[in-house]
């Protein structure tokens, strides 16, 4: 099968921050040709690198390629009973697949690299993405519902929300998100990802109403693409806006909205 | 350029792609640090940051199709979704005061700070 390797290769070299790093001894599988040869269990010693739900793992740390990847999807990460001390197994719902044991150096190391695999899946990442999108919505909602009652009940919690000066940043610029070339215009920039080249301006339009609530019927997509289910469309992030330049734009004027009224009441002598 | 006709499957941060009547997939394009396109009418491409010239174009049916595709693959990477999640963390202590990762135990992760990540 077919893979852009150059676009893998660069990815995994690339200067992006890693999710975990380090040595592992990887157990060479065998073909057992001849049933009554035994062979030894070997290991190889292997630079292992972990972005996002992608474990590669190098010759040498120098490599400049990988000479493999797992993905790591439909996979659980467990402690295995190897004669090795150390050491786990990354192993696949589906059956035909191989395991991979790998052996760490210590304690600690095999702890922390069962933690990052275990969560580096994608499915994960959406699960709990969905999750905070779920929160956010609602404390958006109580924070609606804070405006239009009596101000004596919600004055302790919108004082919280607009001492903080971290809120000020979002009426700034929002940037365009593209699939990896993204930095937040305020402040989250995520360093060392690739410069976008040229981005297009085209995000000054007011933004539209809050997003709606993606329907329980369908996906986000409208007519699903033939030779595709819905769940294979998913995005990760079911808003009805559909870039988080607008999603921006619109808490920063509700924001923008918040801190003039709270302005005015300073200057009227309210606490 | 010819084009041919191929079923095209987007599972998780990968782009699959079949002749349209075998089951295994010819090959599959991983959707990290990619751009993704819109070009003539229907068509869409999606090139990389280290070869921004060498384009992968996909011709679709309509319009439509080819905006639904364009939305689902600009948000299809694993960096794009682990942005949303940090902006949402981020709005969220903001307006409540808690950071929500908390419950799931996993607040301190590399993976989901903003900033400088460690390696």
């Amino acid at each position: 099968m077919k893979l852009n390797e150059r676009s893998v290769a660069h990815y995994a070299t690339c200067d992006s921050p890693a999710d975990h790093a380090g040595f592992l001894r990887k157990r060479v599988e065998r073909h057992h040709h001849h049933a009554h040869h035994h062979h030894a269990t070997s290991y190889q010693r292997r630079w292992f690198v972990l972005k996002g739900n992608l474990l590669f793992y190098f010759e040498e740390r120098e490599s400049r390629e990988p000479v493999g990847l797992v993905v790591l999807e439909g996979c659980t990460v467990e402690l295995c009973e190897a004669t090795e001390e150390f050491a786990f197994a990354i192993r696949f719902d589906d059956a035909g697949a191989r395991a991979y044991v790998l052996v760490a150096d210590g304690q600690a190391a095999m702890e922390a690299w069962v933690k990052a695999l275990s969560r580096a899946s994608f499915d994960y990442m959406r699960l709990v993405v969905r999750e905070l999108e779920k929160q956010l919505e609602e404390a958006c909602k109580s924070l609606a519902a804070c405006r239009k009652s009596p101000r004596r009940s919600s004055s302790s919690s919108r004082k919280r929300h607009l001492s903080n000066p971290a809120l000020l940043p979002l009426q700034e610029k929002p940037a365009v998100l593209e699939n990896g070339y993204s930095t937040w215009g305020s402040g989250g920039g995520v360093p060392g990802e690739a410069a976008c080249p040229d981005r297009d301006g085209g995000h000054a339009k007011p933004p539209p109403l809050p997003p709606r609530r993606r329907s329980a019927a369908g996906g986000t997509a409208g007519s699903p693409v033939p030779g595709l289910s819905p769940a294979m469309l998913e995005s990760p992030v079911s808003l009805e806006t559909a870039s988080f330049s607008k999603l921006h734009s619109w808490y920063g004027q509700e924001v923008a909205a918040l801190r003039r009224e709270w302005q005015e009441r300073q200057k009227r002598g309210h606490p | 350029a010819v084009l041919k006709k191929r079923l095209v499957k987007l599972v998780v941060n990968f782009l699959f792609y079949f002749r349209t009547d075998e089951a295994e997939p010819i090959g599959a394009l991983l959707l990290e640090h990619c751009r993704i396109t819109k070009e003539e009418e229907n068509v869409f491409s999606i090139s990389f940051v280290e070869e921004p010239e060498r384009k992968y174009c996909f011709e679709c049916d309509s319009e439509e199709q080819c905006q639904e595709w364009i939305e689902a693959l600009k948000r299809a990477s694993y960096e794009f979704m682990r942005r949303s999640l940090i902006f949402y963390r981020n709005e969220i202590q903001k307006m409540t005061g808690k950071d929500p990762l908390e419950q799931y135990g996993i607040s301190e992760e590399a993976r989901f700070q903003l900033g400088t990540r460690k390696q």
